[in-house]
């Protein structure tokens, strides 16, 4: 076999990918792992093996401390892996094209697990694209990759379990909170509440984040409840924030960093690129990939697993990257049919454990209406500066879906490839067009999924994959 | 904008943003880096040429492009530091053959 030929080509090296990875080689195949980050672990377990050698372990608390073990499961297994490594196209068949420093090549394999996670969703505002305003996940990445806090104390916005788990580590490492504004909507527990599972299993997963409630209030910090509209405001970084809350409430304050949060949506682009089937998710409030049980999309041989395949959190992830790498290991022979099945058995029964709780979460922190509809001012897509008033007044001119106004506008044609936008466009359109969102559609991925330079496609060496 | 809490001792590095060396620490990135800088920004957009700075430090936003020795329209937030690393703040319209 060519030193480019895999059987099974993993992308992402967080929860899913690991465990897939160490499923796939225990049922000896030859496994390739491509993440585009320097280590193992994906942002739940962002730089694990650093951290875990210092005593900042002790503030990020123990599902982030549990990463280590996997991580060094996952350097022993033998898969081959290629970090700071860019997937950007894939062929069927399947040939994968990346670029790794600088340079593009190309590897083979015979089947291909997407591990590619979540990113946090679009949720533009006027002023979002000014110097300080970040993410709350941005901010726990610095945490945990760079030992880094706001240097002022931070006003963050958002709604979800993250805002609070980094609020908590944030004050643990002895970083300040100037104010968070909860956007969370009134009335959203009442509603959440029937969805509560009857698993006693669970309710440790709803008593850690009571703690984390009760440690923020205690913390001393004001806390806005409802808040529904946010603008950053400032001459070149951001200076002053103003919001309003649902009752009319409305607040101007000093800010150096404002950190924003309104949940995570799975990354679809390679899937799309890849003509994988797409559903809307009503609860998530995003496409998801179309899967059978054993994670396989409408592609024979693609798989999606982890947060990728709908957001389900790191516990979701683990089993789910073992199902596919059972599936993949019985397609090629090295596992019979039914001893995939019954090794897949505890792992359907950990995914349902996990996903248990999710339909109470996605409930209870469903974004605001206001998410979706931005102010005409705002800025919808940040890489080619494009508002949501200029959209508005597009998709009221006939019919247009998102790849007409696309053309016309050029939202999305990006180095992000729409990924801060898609959603956005997506609601705008239906809202303007009074159709329901899941009908409209969201862009045409094509490849390459990342920019391509034209050095790297020179340095593309065609014969090195056929040698 | 954000601060180390810790001294990286052993780790430093040194990597010269705009031509001025600044400490950084191994295995953090080079949009770590610059959100420590006083001025925080790393490039200005095509279209008004307004600055902007790392923003999802995870590789979906695209707001960290630098150049790094010499090659344009590198995201910053997936580029770990390296001694004696050169980085410039990117002005305007990406370059497509750098
Ligand atoms: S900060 Fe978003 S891609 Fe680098």
């Amino acid at each position: 076999m060519n030193a480019n030929e895999t059987d099974l080509l993993i992308v992402g090296a967080g929860p899913a990918g690991m465990a897939a990875a160490v499923t796939a080689r225990s049922q000896g195949l030859s496994v390739r792992v491509l993440d585009d980050q320097p280590a193992p672990g994906g942002q739940i377990w962002r730089a694990i093996e650093t951290v875990a050698e210092t005593p900042r372990i002790a503030r990020l608390g123990e599902a982030y401390r549990a990463g280590a073990d996997r991580a060094a499961a996952f350097r022993a297994c033998g898969a081959l892996y290629e970090p700071e490594s860019q997937l950007w196209q894939i062929e069927p068949g399947f040939r994968a094209f990346l670029t790794q420093q600088g340079r593009a090549r190309s590897v083979t394999a015979r089947a291909v697990i997407l591990a590619t996670g979540a990113q946090e969703r679009p949720a533009p505002f006027p002023g979002w694209t000014l110097p300080g305003v970040l993410t709350v996940g941005a901010a726990q990445i610095l945490l945990k990759t760079a030992d880094s806090v706001p240097t002022s104390p931070v006003w963050i916005a958002g709604c979800g379990p993250l805002p609070l788990l980094y609020m908590t580590q944030l004050l643990a490492a002895g970083g300040q909170i100037a104010g968070f504004l909860d956007t969370t909507p009134r009335g959203r527990l009442g509603a959440a509440l029937r969805h509560l599972p009857q698993g006693l299993g669970l309710l440790a997963d709803l008593a850690k984040g009571l703690s984390w409630s009760l440690a923020l209030r205690r913390a001393g910090f004001p806390i806005i409840r409802h808040v529904a509209e946010l603008r950053a405001e400032g001459e070149g970084r951001l200076e002053s924030l103003h919001y309003r809350a649902e009752d009319g409430r409305e607040g101007e304050v000093a800010a150096e960093v404002l950190l924003v949060h309104e949940g995570v949506v799975p990354n679809i682009h390679a899937p799309l690129a890849l003509g994988c089937a797409v559903s809307w998710h009503a609860g998530q409030h995003c496409y998801v990939p179309d899967l059978d049980s054993w994670g396989e999309t409408s592609q024979p041989n693609v798989f999606v697993a982890g947060d990728g395949a709908g957001v389900g959190g790191a516990e979701a992830a683990e089993p789910r990257g073992r199902i596919a790498a059972l599936r993949v290991a019985a397609r090629l022979g090295t596992l019979g049919e039914g001893a995939a099945e019954s090794a897949a058995r505890p792992e359907r029964g950990r995914l349902s454990r996990a996903l248990a709780l999710r339909p109470f979460l996605d409930a209870l922190y469903a974004p605001r209406p206001q998410v979706f509809a931005p102010a005409d001012e705002t800025l919808v897509c940040r890489c080619e500066e494009v508002t949501a008033g200029e959209l508005r007044a597009r998709a009221v001119q006939g019919r247009p879906g998102p790849n007409q106004i696309k053309a016309f506008t050029r939202a999305g044609m990006g180095p992000c490839q729409g990924r801060q936008c898609g959603y956005t466009m997506a609601h705008i359109i239906a809202t303007a067009q009074n159709r329901p969102v899941e009908e409209v559609g969201f862009y045409r991925i094509r490849p390459p999924l990342k920019p391509v330079t034209l050095g790297e496609l020179a340095s593309l060496d065609e014969r090195e994959p056929a040698a | 904008m954000f601060r180390k809490l810790h001294d990286p001792g052993a780790q430093t590095v040194t990597i010269f943003i705009d031509g001025r060396p600044v400490p950084a620490e191994l295995g953090e990135s080079v949009a770590a880096v610059l959100l420590r800088q006083p001025e925080a920004w790393c490039r200005t957009t095509p279209i008004s040429e307004s600055p902007r700075a790392p923003y999802c430090m995870m590789g979906v936003c695209f707001e960290c492009l630098v150049e790094v020795d010499g090659l344009a329209s590198v995201q910053g937030c997936l580029t770990p530091v390296r001694n004696g690393m050169r980085v410039a703040r990117q002005q305007g319209p990406r370059s497509l053959s750098a």
